[in-house]
């Protein structure tokens, strides 16, 4: 195998990437398809702001509105957020542990398509007759009447690519737990690293309630089970239930790695090391466990009676403890250092205050007999927009400046990120702060249209303003990744000249076998301790050898497929079922090939054997420049 | 001179604090301005933790704007490395005490207005005749329409609820196709109208607060339930208790005798009623249909304050003619995916269309 760099067509990088197992591409995977969707979950969000800026707008019909809003919340959780985390957990945390790969590249690849399909197949509903209209809960009565096949594709959907990012999460605890550096210790994890591993745990554990929830709900509506239906004696409650049990952690399995991505930013560009790390890490993994026991206060209203609302609404406040221990910790890291305002630097430093507001409007609707007023208003909106938006995408978009050069080598323009910064946080508050007011006001959420003389039109009229900055500033966004990429100036190891962990130690982007040596690891921040020894490597800990490398394999792209296609059929067979087999004949079959592709291509994974190869040590000794492609 | 300069602004902030929130939108709709006991008691709660919250931000804010200007490297020069802080733990416990006293200080009260709410002992209690004391309404929640009924006087309306102020009101909820969510905002907080089990909650009407926005609270659907969820209001009139009483004696009576039509146009117009089947789904009768009827009873449909519970009656520009008229000709329209079917020309001709409003505008019990 050689690594001199070649210059390859368009089809052969096609070919690569569709059957690629190395982490950083599939980095670049999970940050193309997650920054796509995101576009789309933004364009849905303008029309939804376009139809609320007057009172009584017909912009969009009142159907057409509640698809929005469903494809909105969906798009962004699990098609969004969730997939830009992993292209950065993905090209960043095996470097930062000083590993090689993933600890199953096959698997990590698996991951992704099946997010991937899974994605494409809910956005299909678009063209395929409707969208889903219930909600990104869906909650069940509602879902189970919603007509046509929106549902359906809401649950096939959501069942394959959360299969997808359960594997991925699986993955990531078994690449932290068994693959780090020689001298990483746990408590010399980096927090990014220590975040994905809590949040990978949250994953593991969280999901399967929601493939539960999903598998229920796909029988009342596939195969007329009656898990939901209360007139048949089911229970749209148990319903809520799965999907908080799932939903409230997901929100912490968002929000961690925003929170690993910041830590690293606050020491990086304040050269200082992180203000009670060891706090801070007893803090991420405290605030993943009480994630579990709170999703009740998503349903104070259900009527679960004054004793579980007062349990899980201390509960809930309990967890503004170690969120405020994070906040502090990340003021100090600054207090006493040398900040230096960069663009990422800029998002963190916007970060707090504006988490800091989304994190004590959470203490106040945890407070069960008051949220009853707030409960499902625009109270609610406000707030999950300030954590979601204000904790993860500004957390989203500070890991895309300052991880940008590590994953393509270049960097982002500095200038454009900052017209971006100011644009995106001025809009992000003016649409939301005013929409706390408008909850307290009266106005209940997922609302297609206000009536006037509610007094509700100016503020609504202001926080629609507010969404057009946002929108302008992702768009300023996309030019700057253009320009920079046409430009291709290339940068060196350490761009931002105050890297302080394992990635910023190796090329940028670092070859496909990241390490050559694996680097011996002497404690908290290994990168800056070398530096300020004088040392511009890391110290090896091991001799030169043979690498062991995985194939790249076609079949992770084969096996989603096969799942996509016979998601296909197994929604159209209710049709076809409907029609007493006059139409959709075709929908069985579909069903039975597509679960043929999957099962074969299985099939032809565990009857092949798939050793891999080695690059030899002596061709590692000519890559000087790091085997750049 | 500085310091009280910075104690004033402080001042100055909870003040506009109070403004804000109290000036806050119409007082028939606003949970800013509690309209009853329940929420009082909610407001409370909400002002206790919005100003532990401001306190937090303050406090914050200015750890934070110290760091950000102090330690900015443009003033601590390009080459110099800070002391690598390990941690400190005496910062660290106060960080960690604080926040917990601040959390407690909220649940207490929180802890203790849940249950409060949640209190329904006088739902239970009887006088000697072993008659319920209380109120209690029976609240229906359909796709877009709300049925209220009370089932110790043997009545039921729809879409304006009607109830006492001063005393608690006790509502028993239930969502009958889908789940919905029963919420008066400016009365109290929402309760969920599950569609397997019945919730109980109560709220108390203010009288004072009432006249205020002359007894007509705005209530809303909270739960999104298909494409009208937006437009599933409906309204609550508010009286006293001594006309409450005459009200359902008003309702009762209207059941017992045969309403004759004034005139002729509104004769016709129950004939149309009779014709198009209207009467299939809307009883005109108020102990008719209870808990069971396929769509609002319309006994009282002459004196509601809107017409499909967004259509207004009172608005100058229209009239509740023109209302009512453009609900027959374009309910699917006004409200995307109700039950009620379209009536066009062909279906219904203006004439009819003229008589059968004159007859549904005379359906009154209570006013003159």
């Amino acid at each position: 195998m050689s690594t001199v760099a070649q210059k390859k067509g368009f089809l052969a990088v096609l070919w690569d990437y569709l059957t690629t197992v190395d982490h950083k591409k599939i980095a670049i995977l999970y940050l193309t398809s997650g920054g796509f969707f995101f576009l789309v979950g933004g364009i849905e969000a303008m029309i939804i702001r376009i139809q609320l800026a007057v009172p009584d707008n017909n912009f969009v019909s009142a159907g057409l509105y509640n698809e929005l809003l469903t494809m909105h919340g969906t798009t962004m959780i699990f098609l969004a957020a969730m997939p830009l985390l992993f292209g950065f957990m993905n090209a960043i945390v095996p470097l930062q542990i000083g590993a090689r790969d993933v600890a199953f590249p096959f698997l990590n690849s698996l991951g992704f398509w099946l997010f991937f399909f899974g994605g494409v197949f809910l956005n299909l509903s678009w063209f395929l007759g409707g969208a889903p209209d219930a909600g990104w809960t869906s909650y069940a009565s509602l879902s189970i009447a919603s007509e046509g096949h929106g549902i359906d594709f809401y649950v096939l959907g959501l069942q394959i690519s959360g299969a997808g990012t359960l594997i991925s999460g699986i993955n990531f605890l078994v690449t932290i737990i068994n693959m780090r550096a020689p001298g990483m210790t746990y408590m010399r994890m980096p927090l990014f690293t220590w975040s994905t591993f809590v949040a990978s745990a949250l994953i593991l554990f969280a999901f399967p309630p929601l493939t539960v929830g999903l598998f229920l709900m796909m029988f009342d509506r596939m195969f007329g089970a009656n898990f939901f239906d209360a007139s048949m004696g089911g229970n749209t409650i148990i319903w809520e239930h799965l999907f908080w049990i799932f939903g409230h952690p997901e929100v912490y399995i968002l929000i961690l790695p925003a929170f690993g991505i910041f830590s690293e930013i606050f020491a990086t560009f304040s050269r200082k090391r992180l203000f009670g790390y060891a706090a801070m890490v007893f803090a991420t993994v405290l605030i993943g466990f009480l994630g579990f026991m709170v999703w009740a206060h998503h349903m104070f209203t259900v009527g679960l009676g004054p004793t579980a609302n007062a349990i899980f609404a201390v509960a809930t406040m309990a967890i503004a403890v170690p969120t405020g221990v994070k906040i502090f910790n990340w003021m100090l890291t600054m207090w006493g250092g040398s900040i230096s305002f960069t663009t990422p630097m800029l998002y963190a430093v916007a970060f707090i205050p504006s988490f800091t507001a989304g994190g004590v409007t959470g203490v106040m609707l945890a407070s069960a007999a008051a949220d009853y007023q707030y409960h499902d208003t625009y109270f609610v909106v406000a707030h999950f927009h300030y954590v979601i938006i204000g904790g993860v995408v500004l957390g989203l978009l500070a890991g895309t400046h300052f991880y940008w050069p590590k994953m393509f080598g270049t960097m982002l323009n500095e200038f454009l990120g900052k017209i971006t910064f100011w644009l995106f946080l001025i809009g992000f508050h003016a649409t939301f702060f005013i929409q706390h007011f408008l909850g307290l006001m009266g106005m209940p959420r997922r609302i297609w249209k206000f009536l006037p003389g509610q007094g509700l039109d100016m503020p609504n009229l202001i926080s629609t303003v507010g969404a057009f900055f946002m929108a302008v500033a992702v768009i300023v966004l996309l030019v700057n990744i253009v320009i920079t990429q046409v430009k291709n100036v290339r940068v060196g190891n350490d761009p931002w000249g105050d890297g302080r962990t394992l990635e910023w130690a190796i090329p940028s982007p670092p070859p496909f076998y990241n390490f050559k040596q694996l680097p011996l690891v002497r404690g908290l921040d290994p990168y800056w301790i070398e530096k300020m020894e004088g040392n511009t490597k890391m110290t090896p800990a091991e001799p030169l050898s043979d690498i062991h490398m995985p194939n790249n394999s076609f079949i992770p792209f084969v096996m989603s497929l096969g799942l996509f296609i016979a998601a296909f059929g197994a929604m159209y067979q209710v049709s076809w079922r409907a029609s007493e087999g006059e139409s959709f004949v075709w929908a069985l079959p579909v069903l039975i090939i597509g679960m043929l592709i999957t099962i074969g291509a299985m099939a032809v994974r565990s009857l092949k054997d798939d050793h891999g190869y080695h690059i030899h040590k002596e061709d590692l000794l000519d890559d000087e420049e790091g085997g750049r492609e | 001179m500085k310091n009280g300069l910075k104690k004033w602004r402080l001042l100055s902030l909870f003040t506009a604090l109070a403004f804000i929130l109290s000036g806050c939108g119409e007082p028939f709709v606003s949970a800013l301005q509690p309209a009853g006991e329940v929420a009082r008691q909610q407001y409370n709660l909400m002002i206790l933790s919005a100003v532990i919250m401001v306190v937090v931000i303050i406090v914050v804010a200015i750890v934070y704007i110290i760091a950000i200007t102090k330690f900015r490297r443009s003033k601590i020069g390009e080459d110099v490395i800070p002391k690598q802080v390990e941690g400190s733990h005496t910062l660290e416990i106060m960080w960690t005490v604080i926040p917990i006293i601040l959390v407690l200080v909220l649940a207490v009260p929180t802890v203790y207005v849940t249950f409060a709410l949640a209190d329904q002992a006088e739902m239970e209690e009887v006088d000697e005749e072993g008659n319920r004391t209380a109120l209690v309404i029976d609240v229906r929640a359909n796709l877009y329409w709300w049925e209220f009924a009370y089932p110790d006087q043997g009545i039921v309306t729809a879409q304006d609820l009607v109830v006492p102020t001063d005393q608690n009101v006790y509502f028993n909820v239930i969502g009958h196709d889908v789940k919905h969510s029963f919420w008066i905002p400016a009365v109290g907080g929402k309760i969920d109208t599950n569609v397997e089990n019945v919730n109980t909650f109560y709220l108390n009407f203010d009288s004072e607060a009432a006249e205020n926005v002359d007894n007509l609270f705005y209530g809303k659907c909270a739960e999104l339930c298909g494409p009208s969820h937006a437009l599933m209001d409906f309204k609550v009139q508010t009286m006293s208790g001594d006309e409450f009483e005459e009200w359902v004696t008003a309702m009762q009576e209207v059941a017992e005798e045969e309403q004759q039509p004034e005139n002729e146009l509104q004769a016709r117009g129950q004939e149309v009623y009779q014709d198009q089947g209207c009467i299939g789904c809307h009883a005109v009768d108020p102990t008719q249909q209870i808990g069971s009827s396929t769509g609002p009873n319309l006994t009282t449909f002459g004196e509601r304050s809107y017409v499909a519970g967004i259509l207004d009656n009172r608005d100058p520009d229209l009239s509740q003619e023109d209302n009512i008229k453009d609900w027959i000709r374009n309910s699917d329209s006004l409200k995307p995916g109700n039950k009620m079917p379209v009536y066009n020309e062909d279906d219904l001709s203006d004439e009819d269309l003229d008589a059968l409003t004159e007859y549904l505008m005379s359906l009154k019990v209570f006013s003159e």
